[in-house]
Formats: C-alpha cells, sequence, structure tokens
C-alpha cells in the first residue's frame, strides 16, 4: 500500500503543476503588464491618436480590428468549406476517395505556419497584387488563416457527424428521404453542437496564429480602409517589437498579450462549458 | 384508404430467385415468394437466415449499406420494380419499413411527421395537421400525445416510439409496409399495443412481417414463409396459409421448429 | 385545393431532383476546391525546394546568412530543443494522466479542473507563450536566450496534446486487464507497470509523435526564447535557431534568401509527412482502427 500511496501523491503533484502552468502564465502576462497599466490606466489603450511606441502613443485600436477582421474572416472561409468537407468525407465520397481525403486534411493540419506564409508570400501575394497594392494586405493574410484554421472546423465537423446514430439515417432513407435532405435535416442538425465547437475552436486558433499573418498582412499600423488594406495584428505586433522594446513600451506588449489571452480563454471555457467537443487529438 | 385498385390481382408483391449477398458472400438464395394485397405475411426462421436482408432489399435499402447485391426478379403489382419504380425515393413512399428498434428522430412529435411529408411535397399546414391527427389516431396515440406534439419524440416510451415510427410511414400512404421484428425490443405490455396495431391494419396495408416469435406469427399472419439456413445460406423450406404450415407442415425441419422443438 | 398525387409528385420529383443536384455539386467543389489547394501547396513547396535539397545541404553550416552553405547547426539546434522539450512533457503528461484516470468512471472535482486549465492552455495564442517563456524562463530564471529556455516553454505548449492522448490510451485499456490483476492480488502500481501502461505505450506514443509535429511547427515563441542565432551551440544554454525560424528569417529579413527558405521549408514538411505516416502506423500497430469508413454513399 504504501507504493500505492506514493504513486497517488507523486502524479496528483505532477498534475497540479499541469494545471498551475496555465496559472503562471496569467500572473506573469499580469506581472509585466501592471507597469503599462499603472501609468496609463486602460483608457489610453482606446484613446490615444496612433500607435508610436516612441512618441508614446499606444491606440490598439487599429490593431485590435486587424486582427478581428482576419480572425472572423478567417472563419468566414474555413466553415463552410470544412463542413462541407465533412459531409463530403461522411456521405458523398466513395470509401477510398474518404480515406484520402482525411489524411490529406490531417495533413493540411499539421503544416507550419511559417510554411504556410512563405507560400502566401511566394504564390499567392503576387496573384492577389494584380488587384493593386503589394499584395501583402489583410485579405491575403486572411485567405491563408482561413486554409490554416479549416482542418480544425473539417475534423471536429467530420467527428461530429459520424457519430450520428446510423438508425436516423436508415429511417430517413426507408422513408424516402433523399440525401441532401437527410443531410440537410437530419444529420447536420444533430451534429450541430460538435460542429459549433469545432468552429469556436478554429476561431481561438485563428486569434492565436502569428508567423502567417505576420508575413502576409503588410505591417503597417493604421485602421483598415478596404479588403485590401495593410495592417498589423496583436499577435504580430508583439513579434515585431518586442525584441527592442523599451521598458514601458514592453509592458504595453504584455498588455496586448493579456487582453489576447483573456479573449480566447473565455472563447474556450464557454466551448467547454456548453459540452465541449469529442477529440482525441488537437489539430 | 386506396385498395380496391389492387384487388383482383393475385399478388401485390413477388419476388423470384431472389439472393442477397454481402462482399461476395451470399446470405440469402433463391427466395421465390408472394404477398396478397391486404395480406399480412409472416417470415419466420431462426437468426441470420437474412430475413432483414430479404426485406431490405424489397425498399432498396441495400443501397445504402455498403458491399450488399441483390441478384434475382421483384415484381410489383405485376411489374418489374425497377420499371414501376425508377426512383429509390419513390419506391419508399409505396413500400415503407418499421424497423425493430424504434429509431424516431431527435425532434419534436410533430416534426417527426412533418418532415417526411413535406419531402414528398406536402406543404400545406392544414393538411399537415390533418393528416397528423389522423394517422396519431389510427396507431391509438392521438390521446396520449395530442397536447404535446411539440416536445421530443425521444421522451416517449418505447412502444409509444415504435407506434409513432409506424404513424410516420403510414403518413405517407403505402401500400406496402415492411416490419423488422417491430416488437422484439419492446416490454410485453406495449408489444401487445404494437401488434393489435398491426392486426387492425390488415386489409389497409400488405404487411410482411419478420418475428422470432412464433405465437405473434400464428396470430397475426394470414400466410407465412419460413427461413431456414442451408450451408451458412438462407433460404425458404416452406410457405403458404398459416394454419396449413402450423399445423399440418409436412417438412420435417419447418415441423420441427414451428412445435418450438429446434431452431 | 385538390392536387392529384400524380402531378404533386411529379412537379415535387423535378424541384428535388434540382435541389438534390444542385447539393452534390456544392458539397464536391468545395472537396475539390480543398484537396486542390492542398495539394498546389504541397507540390509548390517540392517544386521549389528540392533543388537545393542535397547531402550537403543537410550538414553544411549556415553561410552568408543562409543564402550559401547549409543547415546543419539548425537541424542540431531543433534536435536539441525537441529533445528538451520532449524529456520534461513526457513524464508529466503521463504521470499527470495517471493523476487523472484515478477513479474509474468518477470524475473528481479535481481532474475537472485539472483539464479544464489544460483545455485554456491549450488555446493560449503561440506569440503568448513567448512573452511567458521571455519574461519567466529567459528572465526570471536567468536561462538568457537558450535552447533550454526555448525546449522548456515548447514543452509547455504540448502538454495539453500529450496529456489528453495519454489519458485516452490509458483509459483505453480494457477494464478487464483490471479486474484480473487486482483479482490476483496485485497492487496499483504494480498494475499500472506492468499490465496497463505497456498495453497503452502505443496510443501514448502516437500523442508524443503529435506533439513533435506541433512543436517542430512553432516557431512565435522560439523567437523570443531559443533566440535567433544560427551557429552551432555548445550547450544547452546556446541560443540556437530552429528550423522554423531560420523559414521565417530567409523569407523576411534575408533578401534573396526566398530558395533557401523553400528548401528548409520542403525539409520541414517531409519530416512531418513521415510524421504523419508514423501516426498511422502505430495506430495500426496499436490495433486501433478509429476510423470507421461509414460508407460514402446514400
Amino acid at each position: 500500500m504504501r507504493s500505492d500511496r506514493a504513486l497517488t501523491i507523486v502524479t496528483r503533484t505532477l498534475a497540479a503543476i499541469s494545471a498551475a502552468i496555465v496559472l503562471l502564465v496569467f500572473v506573469f502576462l499580469l506581472r509585466e503588464s501592471t507597469p503599462a497599466l499603472r501609468q496609463m490606466g486602460v483608457s489610453r489603450f482606446f484613446s490615444d491618436t496612433s500607435w508610436h511606441p516612441l512618441s508614446d502613443q499606444f491606440n490598439l485600436i487599429p490593431m485590435i480590428v486587424a486582427t478581428l477582421v482576419t480572425s472572423v474572416g478567417a472563419v468566414v472561409i474555413a466553415a463552410p468549406l470544412g463542413i462541407a468537407s465533412a459531409v463530403f468525407v461522411n456521405f458523398y465520397a466513395p470509401p477510398q476517395l474518404a480515406t484520402w481525403h482525411r489524411r490529406l486534411i490531417e495533413l493540411l493540419a499539421g503544416i507550419p505556419s511559417v510554411v504556410f506564409g512563405l507560400w502566401g508570400l511566394v504564390v499567392l501575394a503576387p496573384i492577389v497584387a494584380t488587384f493593386g497594392g503589394s499584395g501583402q494586405n489583410l485579405f491575403t493574410a486572411t485567405i491563408v488563416l482561413g486554409l490554416m484554421v479549416l482542418p480544425t472546423v473539417a475534423l471536429l465537423s467530420d467527428a461530429a457527424i459520424a457519430a450520428q446514430p446510423r438508425e436516423w439515417i436508415q429511417g430517413a432513407a426507408a422513408l424516402g428521404m433523399r440525401r441532401s435532405a437527410i443531410v440537410g435535416w437530419i444529420v447536420l442538425p444533430g451534429a450541430r453542437r460538435g460542429i459549433g465547437g469545432g468552429v469556436m475552436l478554429a476561431l481561438t486558433r485563428a486569434l492565436g496564429e502569428t508567423m502567417a499573418v505576420l508575413m502576409l498582412a503588410g505591417n503597417i499600423v493604421e485602421m483598415p480602409s478596404s479588403l485590401l488594406s495593410p495592417g498589423r495584428t496583436l499577435n504580430a505586433n508583439i513579434a515585431l517589437e518586442l525584441g527592442y522594446a523599451s521598458a514601458g513600451h514592453r509592458s504595453v506588449l504584455f498588455v496586448s498579450g493579456l487582453i489576447l489571452m483573456l479573449v480566447v480563454s473565455v472563447i474556450v471555457l464557454f466551448v467547454s462549458r456548453r459540452g465541449g467537443t469529442k477529440l482525441d487529438r488537437y489539430p | 384508404m386506396a385498395k380496391s385498385k389492387y384487388l383482383g390481382r393475385f399478388a401485390l408483391i413477388t419476388t423470384e430467385n431472389l439472393s442477397v449477398s454481402y462482399n461476395g458472400n451470399v446470405v440469402l438464395r433463391d427466395v421465390t415468394i408472394a404477398a396478397k394485397p391486404g395480406s399480412i405475411l409472416g417470415l419466420v426462421g431462426p437468426s441470420g437466415c437474412g430475413k432483414s436482408s430479404f426485406l431490405a432489399s424489397l425498399n432498396r435499402l441495400t443501397e445504402i449499406i455498403p458491399g450488399a447485391s441483390v441478384a434475382g426478379r421483384i415484381q410489383f403489382d405485376g411489374q418489374d420494380l425497377e420499371t414501376a419504380f425508377p426512383s429509390s425515393v419513390e419506391l419508399r413512399r409505396h413500400i415503407g419499413m418499421i424497423f425493430q428498434k424504434p429509431n424516431p428522430f431527435a425532434m419534436s412529435i410533430r416534426r417527426n411527421l412533418e418532415l417526411p411529408l413535406c419531402e414528398h411535397g406536402i406543404r400545406d399546414r392544414q393538411q399537415l395537421q390533418q393528416i397528423c391527427e389522423s394517422v396519431l389516431r389510427d396507431v391509438g396515440l392521438w390521446d396520449e400525445v395530442s397536447t404535446r406534439l411539440d416536445q421530443s419524440a425521444l421522451e416517449l416510451s418505447g412502444g409509444q416510439q415504435q407506434r409513432l415510427c409506424i404513424a410516420r410511414a403510414i403518413a405517407l400512404k403505402p401500400q406496402v409496409l415492411l416490419m423488422d421484428e417491430p416488437c422484439s425490443s419492446l416490454d410485453p405490455l406495449s408489444a401487445e399495443r404494437v401488434e393489435q396495431l398491426i392486426e387492425s391494419m390488415r386489409g389497409q396495408y400488405t404487411i410482411l412481417i419478420v418475428t422470432h416469435n412464433l405465437a405473434q406469427a400464428r396470430r397475426l399472419s394470414d400466410q407465412v414463409a419460413v427461413f431456414w439456413t442451408q450451408d451458412g445460406v438462407g433460404h425458404i423450406v416452406e410457405q403458404g396459409e398459416t394454419d396449413a404450415i402450423f399445423s399440418h407442415s409436412t417438412n420435417p425441419i419447418v415441423a420441427s421448429y414451428l412445435s418450438g422443438r429446434s431452431g | 385545393m385538390i392536387v392529384t398525387p400524380e402531378a404533386t409528385s411529379r412537379t415535387i420529383g423535378r424541384q428535388h431532383f434540382k435541389r438534390e443536384v444542385c447539393v452534390t455539386v456544392a458539397v464536391w467543389s468545395a472537396a475539390v476546391s480543398v484537396i486542390g489547394i492542398l495539394i498546389w501547396i504541397l507540390v509548390d513547396i517540392a517544386v521549389r525546394g528540392l533543388a537545393e535539397i542535397n547531402l550537403k545541404f543537410l550538414t553544411e553550416d549556415v553561410q552568408n546568412a543562409g543564402r550559401e552553405g547549409g543547415i546543419g547547426p539548425i537541424i542540431l539546434s531543433t534536435g536539441l530543443i525537441l529533445l528538451v522539450c520532449l524529456v520534461v512533457s513526457i513524464p508529466l503528461s503521463v504521470g499527470t494522466a495517471i493523476a487523472l484516470t484515478e477513479r474509474v468512471g468518477q470524475d473528481t472535482w479535481f481532474a475537472r479542473n485539472v483539464r479544464r486549465s489544460l483545455d485554456v492552455l491549450a488555446g493560449v495564442p503561440s506569440i503568448v507563450f513567448g512573452l511567458f517563456g521571455n519574461a519567466f524562463f529567459a528572465i526570471g530564471l536567468g536561462l538568457g536566450y537558450s535552447i533550454l529556455s526555448g525546449g522548456l516553454t515548447l514543452a509547455c505548449m504540448v502538454l495539453p496534446i500529450l496529456i489528453r492522448t495519454s489519458e485516452h490510451a490509458i483509459r483505453a485499456v480494457p477494464a478487464e486487464y483490471g479486474y484480473a490483476a487486482t483479482a490476483l492480488g496485485m497492487k496499483r502500481t504494480a498494475i499500472l507497470f506492468h499490465v496497463v501502461l505497456p498495453v497503452a505505450m502505443p496510443a501514448i506514443m502516437v500523442g508524443v509523435v503529435l506533439s513533435i509535429g506541433r512543436a517542430l511547427a512553432e516557431t512565435a515563441a522560439l523567437i523570443f526564447t531559443s533566440g535567433y542565432v544560427a551557429r552551432t551551440p555548445e550547450s544547452l544554454l546556446d541560443s540556437g535557431r530552429s528550423l522554423s525560424v531560420h523559414i521565417y528569417d530567409l523569407a523576411m529579413n534575408v533578401p534573396g534568401g526566398g530558395s533557401r527558405a523553400y528548401a528548409t521549408a520542403c525539409v520541414l514538411v517531409a519530416i512531418l509527412v513521415l510524421i504523419n505516416a508514423a501516426t498511422a502506423l502505430l495506430l495500426r500497430l496499436a490495433g486501433w482502427q478509429n476510423r470507421n469508413i461509414s460508407g460514402g454513399s446514400l
């Protein structure tokens, strides 16, 4: 029994450590953000004239907008394609094709963001440039971001759809319902919780993405005025400026990191409270 | 109920040398059967004789079972099934199916009934309401559920769910009903109610019912077909009027099975 | 309105036929575009990158800011960072998974909140990990820009994946094995190490392989923890550049570095493809056919 007790103590301690890490992250973010928050208060991040750290201007709004535009835009692209993929693989594809499609999507899920950024830079940006500008703008970034979070929606929707009871599908078929009707009226509504969870998780992934957007969005901090405007997201901003930031500036960067973490945490907790997603790995 | 159109013809549904195989393995062969209009044909036999596969081939549900293939002739009202119903969707409007385990959709009772109707073109609200009430009365559910039509069908008891599934099927006004052991997953009381319902449907529909319950087969069916396996493949050993087969079968296998001594 | 059944079914039939065709076309086009784009990306990387790859490229030192020479030290740094990451995260994860599966079928308050905090951890943006790693490991613990800092930060990032897959692996071991062992009077520790973990090992390995994939893809967190310097590291406290950081540098900061960036990307993607294949193989070895081919025709 003694070895059992030791096992319990050791493993519980390890579990506690694992759980504590997220708290540690939060605490350190808070610690580094406090100087800025204390000196400047929260309102300045929204009321300063622009983002010019060297002139002590720290308006975060253009970057917040750029973050929202790219993330939501990415999900708008990824959700229909991902759900259609899942429907395709479960109801329209011959078994061999279905297997390969799934494998390809899993592969897509693993491709690093820098590689997406590279492809976007060399291949996609010139194509977008034909519409004007350099091709490095929020539009290009949104498209590539959409491709990156597509697997999240596709794989989670796939799992949710595949979990629908066969009896319902057979029953619907026996009632003479067509495939499109079965998918639209029975399967998708039944799977909506899993699909919704997938879309939410894709949103968190999009919000968390840094490198591809950094490479593609154009990096000018200004309010986006059109689809082809360049912009800079909060993440990209941290990546670009942390290296040479002075103490006050650095603290502000931590504030923006804190904001991101809070938003993402809220979404994740919301999803897990709703019943979460059944998944054995994170794409 | 439209039945007079078919009186006078010998059989509504017949099959000739029907065989079903899955991925090359034959599970059922040479099934030749005739179901008279308005009658109840019982399909009995031990498990694994392919009775469910037989039913699935009649409404082409084999199309959605991977690896399944059907050979042989099926005729509906004198015509080849392919000619009569080139579209499977249309076919399933005329030949309905009730499954062993009740499978209402995870929706309200009302929507369970309305969805297939909408799919088959009936959209008028009044008509839908009328049909709902009428079929629910037919299956004896109206008094029990009329006040909660918008609640989930999954909250009903097993027996109620099965009767709902029957209501859902007959809402499409089929001519034939295929029933795959409709009572076997129900408690005895519910099973009895469903059985009474099936009894009351005699004459209105042509019913083919697979059942393990020999007493039930004897009670319900007008004709009966006895399935058996030989070398792992199912086939029919005897068919005919229920009373004749149950009491005076000359086939030793059948006589022994039906008297409960084997199978 | 009196509508004859035949007329209704004909018009409905045509309407539904149209709908069916539209939906089928839409679904197929979506699937084809997704596959098409993916193949486009992969082919593009292969075509542009393979030309530059040879043994020299994989082993030589980085010269001229990466425009010439090879990626030898980079591969070494990447390997070391991965090593640190795994050495720290595997014991931590397996231990946590064991703690989470302590009570079979019951969800304790402890377990539920551990899982919740891991879910949140899994969603934290990678750059925020960079911030944290920089503040805690590099500066707070005084490790500076080093492979150690980078590896430890990555360990925090892969923890959720590893713990989740390990937990699933342990739960998937049939309960009967445990019952039999208990009936024989074995203690929980012995059952764990002699019966459960060996059976769960392939699935745990799958989790490890997945984490390696995730770690290799990471860039933002490493820039501020393991550093940027592209030389051969001499100790774990030296800074080192990983493959992904190298790609980023060549693509954005080095004019003319595009082709080398592609070559490096090709190497990285090739490693990831191998990892994907290894995962599938390991799953099959473990007897897990967790993909049910639910017949694509309806």
